[in-house]
Order: structure tokens, then C-alpha cells, then sequence
């Protein structure tokens, strides 16, 4: 949970920032513009991605390919971004992400990652018990679909494509962007026409 | 960079736990150390981050998404259900 930072942790902060200034590993210019990437960043931005997904074949194959790429088709800088992966759920396999030893996210697309991501609960859990995780979000797979958890641990960052929720013939992509949660896009919720 | 595994190929995580040994800074988890999974993937090769972590230079090194069965793991589970994770290929090894 989130605490106030305390007076030492802001004043180590400083000496620490101004150690990288006067290194020259970074400028003062370079963390102001990558705080107001980090904040421009928010879950509309996969919610669209996985819409013009669910319809248009081509972006959804660039999609899968590279993650990144896609992102970038949007609109999204991702110069300095780690790697971006995206994986499929299907009619045989539902994704679910974690970061079992931090909190890795994807965040150029789905901005800051919430709370629970990052609690130690959700991060022992996702793990081992995922289909109990998903049952406390009322999330139930249909027979026959398997839980594949994805532990995110080193250079790349991963983000689900739900599938397509039945009832949403016709839809257009911002109709269908509307449906696309944050939760979905770490696989913890289904995306649905009710919602 | 080609790496040593290739995709539907079995390997072993090593049984190390190189943080008995002194500081550290490990993106292998405790839980699948020893344990045997399937080569999804490769990734790509990073620079290691556990010489990243202590600003030593850093080769790049293969990474691959191994997947594993979730059950045999914990010993509880559902069957068919998989653990999908990133490591590195000094972390892992053939099986026989």
C-alpha cells in the first residue's frame, strides 16, 4: 500500500538524482519527460490495441509478432521500453500474468500497474493457486480451458489478448475498447458484451 | 545470437541457490529451481541482469519462455494447467 514517503527516502532520493546528474547518466529533462510518459499511460491504451485486434486480422498477427510494434502502430512511443509481448487466449488456454519476484507490468501500455498487482498475496497466489485467484474476481472458465500463468521475470513485459465475448457482433472498435478492462488485460477478468 | 535450446526442447532449472553465497541479484525464482519444463520460445539474448545489478559488464545471454507444469510444482493444482516463465540459458540445462 501506498505510504507518504518519509523525509529520509525523499532527501536519498535527491542526493541519489543528483549523483546520476552529475555522472551524466541522466538529465533532469529525461526524468520529466519519462514521468509524463508513465502518466500519459493508462489501460485505454491495450484496450484499443486488443480491440483493433479482435478487428483487423493484420494488426492482430503484428500484434502476436511484436508487441512493441503494435503499440507503436497506435501512436505509442515506446523508445526505452522493455520488450512488449502479447499472448493469446484461446478456446484451450486462458493467460494469466504475475511478477512473482517484483512488479514487472506492462506499463507503456496499461500505465501503472493497480495495488494487488503488486502485493505479495496476489504475487504467491497467481502462482500457485490461479484459478482460486480467479474465482475470488468471479472469473470462471469455461470446461476444458487451461490456466497458463505467466511469471514475469526478466526483459520482457506481457499483456493478454482476451478473446472476443460473444454479443458483440457489429460492434465497433471504440464499442469494444469500452469492454476491455485493465483486469482483463493481465487476465484476471474476462471482457464481456454486459459490462 | 543463437542459444543452445530451441523451442519443444526439455531442460532442467539448476539446482543453485547462488544467494547462500553471498549478495546477489537473481531473476530465476526460488520455486522452480531443479525443476524440469519445456522450451517454448526463444526470446532473444539481454545483458545479464545479475551483473547489470552490481554495474559489471554485462554479456548478453539467450532467453527463453520455459513453460512448466503448474500441479507437479505445488503438489496441488489443476491438470494441464502451465507455468510460463522468462530465464536465462546460464540458469538452465539439457535433460538426458
Amino acid at each position: 500500500m501506498a505510504h507518504a514517503p518519509s523525509a529520509e527516502s525523499v532527501a536519498l532520493l535527491d542526493r541519489f538524482v543528483a549523483a546520476l546528474v552529475a555522472k551524466g547518466v541522466l538529465t533532469e529533462d529525461q526524468i520529466t519527460t519519462q514521468i509524463a510518459s508513465t502518466d500519459r499511460a493508462s489501460p485505454e491504451i491495450g484496450a484499443r490495441m486488443v480491440a483493433r485486434a479482435w478487428t483487423d486480422p493484420e494488426y492482430r498477427a503484428l500484434l502476436l509478432r511484436d508487441g512493441g510494434q503494435a503499440a507503436e502502430a497506435m501512436g505509442v512511443s515506446m523508445a526505452g521500453a522493455p520488450p512488449l509481448g502479447v499472448l493469446e487466449d484461446t478456446d484451450k488456454v486462458h493467460h494469466l500474468v504475475v511478477c512473482t519476484l517484483c512488479s514487472c507490468y506492462p506499463r507503456a501500455v496499461l500505465g501503472y500497474p493497480p495495488h494487488w498487482y503488486k502485493s505479495a498475496a496476489y504475487r504467491a497466489r497467481a502462482v500457485r493457486e490461479p484459478r482460486a485467484v480467479l474465482a475470488e474476481w468471479g472469473t470462471t472458465l469455461p470446461d476444458g480451458v487451461a490456466v497458463k500463468v505467466v511469471d514475469s521475470t526478466a526483459d520482457y513485459r506481457w499483456m493478454v489478448l482476451p478473446q472476443r465475448p460473444a454479443g458483440t457482433e457489429g460492434w465497433d472498435a471504440a464499442r469494444l475498447a469500452s469492454i476491455v478492462t485493465r483486469d482483463a488485460l493481465v487476465g484476471v477478468a474476462l471482457p464481456r458484451a454486459g459490462q | 545470437m543463437t542459444g543452445a535450446f530451441e523451442a519443444g526442447q526439455r531442460v532442467r532449472v539448476k539446482l543453485d541457490f547462488p544467494e547462500l553465497r553471498g549478495p546477489c541479484h537473481i531473476r530465476t525464482p526460488h520455486y522452480l529451481r531443479g525443476r524440469e519444463g519445456v522450451v517454448e520460445r526463444p526470446l532473444g539474448a539481454y545483458p545479464n541482469p545479475e551483473d547489470l545489478a552490481f554495474a559489471r559488464p554485462a554479456p548478453r545471454i539467450p532467453l527463453y519462455h520455459v513453460r512448466f507444469d503448474q500441479p507437479s510444482l505445488w503438489n496441488e493444482g489443476a491438470a494441464g494447467d502451465t507455468v510460463l516463465v522468462e530465464l536465462y540459458e546460464h540458469w538452465l540445462e539439457g535433460t538426458a
